[in-house]
């Protein structure tokens, strides 16, 4: 049963509008794919690659492909769900991330997602890079030993705010998170707390300061509902499309 | 919560536990698990443990870790349970990815020493042989032995270890889900 | 202002003027800076920002991706080894530690005086006359203990790069076998007259006929990239020559490009009158710098002989002229996307496909992109039409095809063939040495063992870029694998997850294993390793990195094997050795000083 405009995600159907991707169009029908680098505001990047589902047999990531009628998408299969995990566990080993520490901890997307997909270690060797921590601006603080890459703040600070703060910079592993001016400073950067690169970093990079720990553990959004359920929650309170 | 009685093996399982490089928060919550540690008692014995004073292992079947690996004594004590026990648990965030204690990676080890009895104390670094040397890097566990298990959280809930435990000693594929596996 | 920024500025001024103050020709322009400062200054880059309007940061990515860019200088003399493996087998790493003696700084350091650094690069595509180096990015190939010696003099001595004996400077052709294209003559102009005289829908029939593929590896038909182009909006077009031939074990585009240009810029003019461009870009491989010269010759002959230029053979819509980019030591700008980001002057990431370059590449625009050797053949199907050349190899694969054949044989070099060609007949015309494996289309290709030599060269059968590596039965094919994997780490973009960290763990385990701390766990990893990469990667670096370690684990296993430590597991990391710090600083040297398994299990038994 595939009408013009019905795609089926394991085995489940999924209804989407002309230009949507198989992502976008899936998170509005409230089934989950697993996700990081997305964002519904943003033009897809396509970087993280925890959204990789097979369609009609063939591995692609739901984010950068358009949905299309007809199509068989698998998305929710142990061999799937296994990359993910291996997925998650490079992001956690490249980085340095101790959650306990962490302010963004029970709201973070990537530890979210690690419960979600029972992520219990890191299982490979700890890159433990050294990497610094930028003070310098008076609201907000940059812990780079959480980025993941995931260029949601460069998009945002281009496309929304209109200000080209973040870009991404070199090679392989050495690729890292630059603030665009002579010092490198985010202090001496035109960037403002209220902007909207402050806002969605999906980890613990990028963290207002004089905030940290308000919510107390066993409240905060993930701590409350897995961020499966969560996203098919959200669709049904603002159903899109 | 109240709980499952877990399925008795057929006779007491034997039990070693150590703390690395941690802070005991681990044990003290394997401690937590309350009432529960009496139906515990009625299925498993402990060897070496912080919790009985053996001081050195003999086979166990199941060794549970808590702590990162900072310091050559951690190792010896890692490789006396792997070399003693069936299967080892890695327990909590530091048995996990190496933890707070870890957060010294990215600096050296060396100047750390000397900053701290040189420059703050004014002496020397100690040489005394009884004191254990340092690693470059703290490591979670399985960068130095293999490890069968897993128990994130810090420290991670009695509930999260009696389910852990009593899965595994039930001989059932031990899983931890919302809202028992957290990190933090 | 201190005298060096004043210095910094006028160079800088100069640059820029010399590249139109166009952000497109920001690489170029690094190139530039690279060559005159060995680095690039960290005060050049909010100075270039802020002349060409870009973004710090943008700069900033562009300077930290290519390895021929560097942000700390580089000797006067840069002195880098091509790494592949062929380089190895011919003992490049004896005549690198000879000079490195001789010349008192390791590898991957800049001696004290500055005058020169050593270090390894990514193959450089001598693979038949190695092993090679380039010396301030100028290939010498044929190195040998003696040559290296004279070159520590000349270095020493501090004699100009430019008057070093030519000698050094001499790359063969090593064409062992010509076919239709390299063994006919071709006559500067005579294709496009060909063609303009068939007309465009009539040319583009013929390629169609022709059933032409893509020689850069995914062999896509160029017929229908062309027409997709043509059909495609925008005010212009254009179209872009792959000369990246960055697969190691490739180098039939450099023999194309040093004794066919003719064929390849008029295969691009050709592209352009299909498709109704008016702009070209050749896309050179950096390390073929000492190529530049001699093509920008050639460009000027060409223009000369009206083959470019405006209304081209008198037909008045037909402008064309063409433009050398250099790349700048990334194998990855070889992806036609990652390519175009790197004409425009950024960091070569892939982009998102679609839309494909054919709709939106450069600058946004419909791009087509051919590898040289593609261009080379559509000279010929102008010439002689579309069915003569169906008349040469295979139904689904027309034509001929050039190998770069390298490795274990008495004759490595050039050989065309039709396409159909069994690999045996190769092996055979080559004077293969016993081989025991072959590695076809370089590290991300397939590694094929003497029960598949009697498979084709086909699309349909053994597909290839043109690579073809030999191994002899006395090689070790663990270290070939160490060696891709070694290549691998080193090229990823870094952009996807999979492929960023995924190719630094399995260089990691690979490492783990050659120096005998692997075990049969490791080899799980890499398996699992290599299927999460090849399905979740972004681009074909990542999707292929693990496929010649998952073709030698299944063929020479024993290779891994052996090197596998007895036991059940082996720590991720050298246990002793994290105590040595502590050791240095406490003095200590007692048995609780260190940490070896074995003395434990002594001591434990013995308590
Ligand atoms: C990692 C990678 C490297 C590549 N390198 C080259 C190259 O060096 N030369 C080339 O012609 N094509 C290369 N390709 C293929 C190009 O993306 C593209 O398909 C080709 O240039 C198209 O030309 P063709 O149709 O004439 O083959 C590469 C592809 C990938 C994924
Ligand atoms: S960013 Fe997320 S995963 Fe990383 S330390 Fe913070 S909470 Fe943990
Ligand atoms: S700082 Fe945050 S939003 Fe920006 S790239 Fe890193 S993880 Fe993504
Ligand atoms: S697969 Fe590798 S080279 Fe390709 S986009 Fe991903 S990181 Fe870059
Ligand atoms: S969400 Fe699709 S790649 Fe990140």
């Amino acid at each position: 049963m595939s009408d013009d405009a019905t795609f089926m995600l394991d085995g489940r159907p999924i209804r989407f509008e002309a230009g949507q991707s198989i992502l976008q169009a899936a998170l509005a029908a409230g089934a989950f794919i697993p996700n990081l680098c997305h964002h519904p505001e943003f033009k897809p990047h396509g970087s993280c690659k925890l959204c990789t589902v097979k369609v009609n047999g063939r591995a692609s990531s739901a984010c950068t492909t358009r949905a299309r009628a007809g199509q068989e998408v698998a998305s929710d299969t142990p061999e799937l769900n296994r990359h993910r995990r291996t997925l998650l566990q490079m992001l956690f080993v490249e980085g340095n991330h101790f959650c306990p520490g962490c302010e963004k901890s029970g709201q973070c997307r990537l530890q979210a997602l690690a419960y979600d997909l029972e992520m219990l270690n890191p299982h490979y060797e700890h890159f433990y890079p050294p990497r610094p921590i930028d003070a310098s601006h008076p609201d907000v603080l940059i812990d780079f030993n959480r980025c993941i890459l995931c260029a949601l703040c460069v998009r945002a600070s281009r496309d929304v705010d209109g200000k080209t703060v973040f870009a991404l910079a070199g090679r392989g592993t050495a690729q890292h998170l630059v603030v665009d001016c002579p010092s490198g400073k985010l202090g001496d950067t035109d960037f403002a707390a209220t902007d909207k690169a402050a806002e969605v970093c999906p980890v613990g990079a990028i963290l207002p300061k004089r905030v940290g720990f308000a919510v107390p553990i066993g409240e905060r959004p993930f701590d409350i509902e897995p961020i499966s359920v969560q996203a098919a929650h959200a669709a049904h309170a603002e159903p899109r499309g | 919560m109240r709980h499952v009685a877990p399925t008795p093996p057929r006779r007491k399982l034997r039990v070693a536990t150590a703390s690395l490089a941690g802070c005991f928060g681990c044990h003290m919550s394997f401690l937590d698990i309350d009432e529960r540690l009496l139906d515990l008692i009625d299925l498993v014995e402990f060897d070496r443990s912080p919790i009985t004073d053996i001081k050195h292992c003999g086979p166990c079947d199941i060794g549970i870790i808590e702590g990162g690996v900072c310091n050559a004594e951690n190792v010896h004590v890692l490789w006396e349970l792997r070399a003693n026990c069936k299967v080892l648990v890695a327990l909590g965030a530091c048995a996990v990815n190496g933890g707070l204690p870890a957060q010294r990676n990215h600096l050296d080890v060396g100047s750390c020493l000397a900053r701290v009895y040189r420059d703050r104390a004014g002496g020397e670094v100690p040489d005394d042989p009884e004191l254990p040397l340092l690693l470059d890097k703290v490591r979670p566990l399985n960068e130095v032995v293999r490890i069968d298990f897993f128990i994130p959280g810090c420290p991670p809930s009695g509930d999260a270890i009696w389910k852990y435990l009593t899965d595994l000693i039930s001989g059932r594929m031990p899983r931890l889900e919302h809202p028992m596996l957290h990190f933090d | 202002m201190t005298t060096r920024e004043a210095a910094l500025d006028t160079v800088l001024a100069d640059l820029l003027a010399r590249h139109g103050r166009d952000p497109g020709r920001l690489l170029q322009i690094l190139l530039d800076v690279q060559a005159r400062f060995t680095r690039v200054p960290p005060e050049a880059v909010p100075k270039l920002a802020a002349a060409l309007d870009l973004p710090i940061g943008e700069v900033e990515s562009t300077v930290e991706f290519y390895s021929f860019l560097s942000r700390t200088p580089v000797g006067d003399y840069r002195i880098l080894f091509s790494d592949n493996i062929t380089d190895r087998m011919l003992g490049n790493q004896t005549i690198l530690d000879h000079m490195a003696k001789r010349l008192g700084v390791r590898a991957g350091e800049v001696s004290e005086d500055g005058l020169v650094s050593l270090d390894t690069t990514s193959c450089t595509g001598m693979c038949d006359q190695g092993p090679a180096i380039l010396v301030n990015g100028i290939a010498i190939t044929r190195m040998t203990l003696r040559r290296a010696d004279q070159v520590c003099d000349l270095v020493r001595n501090r004699v100009p790069v430019a008057e070093w004996p030519a000698d050094f400077f001499r790359v063969e052709h090593n064409i062992r076998r010509a076919d239709m294209l390299l063994g006919a003559d071709f006559m500067p102009g005579s294709a496009v007259k060909a063609a303009i005289a068939l007309g465009r829908d009539r040319f583009l029939e013929e390629m169609r006929i022709s059933n032409l593929r893509g020689r850069g590896g995914a062999g896509f038909t160029t017929a229908v990239k062309w027409e997709a182009a043509r059909n495609a909006s925008g005010d212009e077009r254009y179209v872009v020559c792959n000369a990246d031939e960055g697969e190691p074990g490739t180098f039939k585009d450099r023999v194309l490009l040093q004794y066919y240009p003719e064929r390849v810029f008029e295969g691009m003019a050709l592209a352009a009158y299909a498709i109704g461009a008016r702009h070209g870009f050749l896309y050179l491989r950096g390390e073929y710098l000492y190529l530049r010269p001699m093509l920008e010759e050639k460009l000027v002959e060409l223009r000369a002989l009206g083959v470019l230029g405006r209304s081209i053979f008198g037909v008045g819509d037909f402008a064309f002229d063409i433009e050398i980019h250099m790349g700048a030591g990334a194998y990855v700008c070889g992806e036609e996307t990652a390519l175009i980001e790197s004409l425009e002057g950024k960091a070569g990431r892939p982009r998102i496909r679609p839309p494909f370059p054919v709709t939106s590449g450069y600058r946004g625009l419909p791009t087509v992109v051919n590898n040289v050797e593609t261009l080379c053949k559509v000279t010929e199907i102008a010439l002689h039409g579309g069915a003569w050349y169906r008349g040469y190899g295979t139904k689904q694969s027309t034509g001929t095809k050039i190998l770069s054949v390298s490795g274990d044989c008495a004759r490595p070099g050039i050989y065309e063939y039709p396409f159909g060609v069994r690999i045996s007949q190769v092996l055979e015309d080559c004077g293969a040495v016993r081989p025991r494996a072959v590695q076809i289309s370089g590290a991300s290709g397939q590694c094929l063992t003497p029960r598949e030599f009697g498979r084709r060269i086909a699309f349909e059968d053994v597909p290839t870029a043109g690579a073809l590596m030999i191994f002899g039965d006395h090689r070790d094919m663990f270290e070939v694998a160490l060696n891709f994997a070694h290549f691998f780490r080193h090229e990823s973009c870094g952009f996807c997850t999979p492929c960023r960290v995924g190719t630094t763990i399995q260089a990691k385990i690979m490492d783990k294993i050659a120096a005998g701390h692997g075990t049969q766990y490791e080899m799980n990893e890499l398996e699992h390793l290599h299927e999460v990469m090849r399905t979740a990667s972004h681009c074909g670096l990542g999707q292929t990195a693990g496929q010649a370690i998952a073709d030698t684990i299944a063929e020479f296993r024993g290779d891994y094997e052996k090197r596998l430590a007895r036991r059940d597991f082996e720590p991720a990391f050298d246990l002793d050795a994290a105590l040595a710090r502590a050791r240095e600083v406490t003095g200590r040297d007692d048995a609780d000083s260190r940490l070896v398994e074995e003395g434990w299990q002594l001591r434990e038994t013995t308590r």
